[in-house]
């Protein structure tokens, strides 16, 4: 009786397309990443505003003030009461113009929660016209809704 | 010297192991699905506001408008006034500023020299700020484009918080 060859006999799939899918999604996914957006936090619901647009030009020496419905800033990583903010501008103002810059020509951007009080929001804004900032930036998202 | 004898018909095949390039792969996807966040579109309202000092400029022919906020005890617009005159909402608010320029819009006409003071109570919510603003500051027409009104904005002095 003749013996019968053994053949291995493996089933091998084409990976090729899901590998193509997959970097496909990857550079999807990587493309729309915005890193850039790390001053933002989830905790600031922003007012909307249908005439909100985007600034054309990016600003010139933006500070980014974050303030919460508790009357808080944050601030580098920190909570801090508006009367506390007094040093740190300083120390903004004090690098603006240790880089020829006056702090009068610095953007101001305000990120105020939506139910923040405004009397809360003008001490903010008096703060840092004490330390000579003048330009300010009301953020707001874009939206359609204009009334509540 | 012995040459090898290649058997006719076959042909050496490398196989690359795919599975740790797929893992890395599918590692890399997993954090850029975790790390996706759709990005809403902000935008910003510019105010140019000096602190109180004697202006260096000429004195302003024109005094500003007075937009009053008024608030209830929970932060909720109570009434909208301008001028003294009480309005039902932020439309009649953009209604009426619309009426004070009138339709001169263009260089030297009172609505590119047109101010507006905010006189907002302490605890209304801000968001009712930036609905006055926006009712202040302009409108999209039919086209689609933004009109703009009075971008000149101020805050009145702040006032004391309610006890």
């Amino acid at each position: 009786m003749a013996k019968r060859k053994k053949f291995d006999v493996t089933a091998e799939g084409d990976m090729t397309p899901m590998i193509d899918m997959t970097f496909q999604l990857i550079a999807f996914f990587m493309v729309l990443l915005n890193f850039g957006e790390a001053e933002h936090t989830e905790e600031i619901k922003l007012p909307k505003s249908a005439l909100a647009k985007p600034p054309d030009a990016p600003l010139v020496s933006p500070l980014v003030l974050n303030l919460t419905d508790q009357g808080t800033v944050l601030f580098n990583g920190e909570y801090l009461p508006i009367k506390a903010l007094r040093q740190p501008l300083a120390v903004e103002k004090a690098l603006l113009q240790a880089s020829n810059k006056s702090p009068a020509d610095a953007t101001v951007v305000i990120r105020a929660h939506r139910d923040t009080p405004a009397g809360v929001v003008q001490e903010l804004i008096q703060e840092c016209q004490d330390n000579s900032f003048e330009r300010f930036a009301l953020r707001v998202l874009q939206s359609q809704e204009t009334e509540p | 010297m012995r040459i090898r004898k290649s058997v006719a018909g076959t042909t050496d095949k490398v196989e690359m192991q795919m599975t740790p390039m797929i893992d890395i792969v599918f590692q890399l996807l997993v954090f850029f699905v975790m790390s996706f966040k759709i990005v809403e579109v902000e935008g910003d309202f510019n105010v140019k506001m000096p602190a109180a000092a004697p202006s260096e400029g000429p004195p302003t022919e024109t005094f500003p408008i007075t937009v009053r906020l008024e608030a209830d005890a929970q932060g909720k617009l109570a009434g909208i006034r301008v001028g003294g005159k009480g309005l039902a909402s932020f439309q009649a608010l953009h209604l009426e500023i619309r009426s004070l320029l009138g339709d001169d819009r263009g260089p030297g006409s009172f609505a590119e020299s047109a101010e507006v003071e905010l006189d907002v109570d302490y605890n209304l919510k801000y968001e009712y700020v930036v609905h006055a603003i926006t009712a202040i500051s302009g409108y999209i027409d039919e086209q689609g484009n933004i009109v703009k009104l009075i971008e000149k904005l101020k805050f009145a002095p702040p006032k004391k918080p309610p006890s």
